[in-house]
């Protein structure tokens, strides 16, 4: 349980937020300038607001009204950063016990060989800090601010310098790092990919002001319209439970509310539920269950809002059975010429090969 | 020419060996004593900003521009036996700097800070300051990050530093001869036995000896500081 409510002015820039959350993974997203990694900082006590409160499962951390400030070192916060600030004159092994050794023994509920073991970090102990790769340095750094035992985790951009594969890797340490030591996660990002897979709220901002609050799927496909991201970074998540996998062909099928969704992968993490990203590039709209077509996927629902402008683009948002929404992006000639409206019923079709098992994450097993 | 015909080159009388020992003694003492106000004043010029930061950066940097006889006397005006300062340190807790080694050790360290300070206040300015928000989001007060972070990475310009500084601090002689005056044994260091030797008739393969051993002195510390700071460098490199 996260609660703040702040205001602060630096020059020109004014932050105002108010927010609560219970959210185990709950992502701060805007574009750069919005604030987010100021908000950040201020949960983390590296910045003072001006006035405010901020607390944490109920320790107040900061009330101006009452002179309270608790500094960085005493909240016990961990912080990871985007270029993970590991220590470079300390060898690995130094970095990652440096905030155990100020965690007061009673509190320190984070076991060493639990940490190497599921970031994976036990070869580099020996190794100075410098000569690591850049997802070797994240996955340190996350160790690092989780032998701290902390009450939260505060992740600012920890994935934006790292290449493709090294975000899905490190995407699926904080699932497990969420799932095995249950410590909160306040994720700062402006990758709508990140936000979607791993957090099960997110706070919008924009220009120093909260825009939008709730659930990833549907906050940030209404703020990403007008990004610069422009129809590539309209992205839906949907979660299912996977299914069956086909070993004739190589795919596995997952079980959604609305239908199958068939991957061209052997998706692997067993009984859990998961969660697929997908582009509404690669979203297709039929009348019918067609059965003459390529697509295996087609997940039924229907329209509830159809977002379009001069422009030749509309996106089309469809209730999924079961509640979740996806995003269609088509253009407004077909909008016109299939006759589409709110309301109407409709199948939405996804190529299999749109879906690859790295843009499955492991979904939330249990949300509080 | 052999070893042996070096050897009486070599042979110092015992007023230059009391001067040799009296020299690394006082430039050791000042090192010893200004480094960590120097560390402290370094990392305050880096990393604060504070009103008067303009001024004492210019008061320290002084020694550096003015004639080093002005520096010894203005030492003089300030701590001589008959000056406020010197007197009340006298009558209250007995220290007295002026015509002892004391002072001689507080000349060279007043002449040497500005070129210790430098290279500590650029390591310090080189190093990314998120590194202490780091610390201090792991649990580390101010203390602790400036001690197990800042400094240790601040370690290559604090050698650096440390050694230029008591360099300086060997050779130092118009503030020490204008404060401390030469006294034989008490004040008289390698480059004040240096000037007296220039001054006595005779005297001059005398003054090369020593001249000779200042030099080498010095060039040790240059070469011993170059290497620690690229030791230093590879190391922060990770290598």
């Amino acid at each position: 349980m996260i609660a703040v409510d702040v205001t602060l002015k630096r020059g020109e820039f004014s932050l105002e937020a108010a927010f609560e959350s219970k959210a185990r993974i709950l992502a701060l997203h805007g574009p750069s300038g919005s604030g987010k990694t100021t908000l950040a900082h201020l949960v983390a006590g590296l910045v003072a607001p001006d006035a405010g409160r901020i607390a944490i499962n109920g320790a107040r951390l900061v009330d101006t009204a009452q002179r309270l400030n608790v500094p960085p070192e005493k909240r016990r916060i961990g912080l990871v950063f985007q270029d993970a600030l590991l220590f470079p004159h300390l060898d690995v092994r130094t970095n990652i016990l440096f905030g155990r050794f100020f965690t007061p023994k009673a509190e320190r509920r984070v076991p060493f060989d639990a940490v190497v073991e599921t970031l994976g970090v036990g070869h580099l102990l020996r190794r100075r800090a410098g000569a690591l790769s850049g997802g070797e340095r994240q996955r340190v750094g996350l160790a690092r601010a989780l032998l701290c035992s902390p009450r939260l985790l505060v992740m600012d951009e920890p994935m934006a310098s790292l290449d493709y594969d090294r975000r899905q890797e490190i995407m699926t340490l904080i699932e497990r790092l969420r799932d095995e030591f249950s410590i909160p996660i306040l994720l700062v990002s402006h990758a709508a990919d990140e936000i979607l897979r791993l957090a099960d709220e997110v706070v919008s901002l924009d220009r120093g002001r909260i825009v939008a609050q709730g659930l990833p799927s549907e906050t940030l496909a209404a703020a990403s319209r007008i990004t610069e991201g422009g129809r590539f970074s309209v992205v839906s998540a949907l979660e299912a439970q996977v299914g069956a996998f086909d070993a004739r062909y190589g795919v596995t099928r997952l079980d959604h509310p609305a239908g199958e969704i068939v991957v061209a992968a052997h998706v692997t993490n067993g009984e859990r539920k998961v969660r697929a990203l997908i582009n509404a590039t690669d979203v297709a709209l039929s009348h019918r269950k067609p059965a003459d077509i390529s697509i295996r996927t087609a997940l039924e629902g229907k329209i509830v809002a159809i977002d379009e402008d001069d422009g030749p683009l509309a996106f089309v948002h469809i209730e999924l059975i079961g509640g979740e929404r996806l995003v269609s992006a088509a253009t407004r000639l077909s909008v016109d010429a299939m006759n589409l409206t709110v309301g109407s019923a409709i199948f939405t079709l996804v190529k299999s090969v749109a879906l690859d098992e790295r843009e499955l994450g492991a979904g939330a097993t249990a949300r509080e | 020419m052999t070893l042996s015909d070096l050897a009486p080159f070599l042979e110092f009388s015992p007023p230059e060996l009391t001067a040799i020992i009296l020299s690394l003694k006082v430039a050791g003492v000042a090192t010893v004593a200004s480094l960590p106000v120097a560390v402290f004043i370094a990392y305050a010029l880096a990393r604060w900003r504070f009103p008067g930061h303009a001024a004492l950066n210019a008061i320290i940097h002084l020694p550096l521009v003015m004639p080093p006889v002005v520096t010894g006397f203005a030492l003089l005006l300030l701590l001589g036996r008959k000056a406020p300062l010197g007197a009340f340190l006298a009558d209250h807790f007995g220290i007295v700097f002026a015509f002892r080694w004391t002072g001689a050790a507080l000349a060279a360290a007043v002449m040497s800070f500005p070129l210790m300070i430098r290279p500590i206040r650029l390591s310090f300015e080189s190093i990314d300051e998120r590194l202490g928000l780091a610390a201090r989001s792991l649990g580390a007060n101010r203390l602790w990050t400036f001690f197990l972070v800042t400094l240790p990475l601040a370690a290559p310009g604090v050698i650096v530093g440390t050694i230029l500084g008591f360099a300086k601090a060997l050779g130092e002689f118009g503030a020490t001869i204008t404060f401390v005056s030469n006294i034989p044994g008490e004040t008289r260091t390698i480059p004040s036995a240096i000037y007296s030797l220039t001054q006595t008739p005779e005297g001059d393969a005398d003054a090369l000896r020593l001249a000779a051993v200042s030099a080498a002195i010095a060039i040790t510390a240059l070469v011993v500081s170059e290497i620690l700071q690229k030791r230093a460098d590879a190391t922060r490199a990770g290598r």
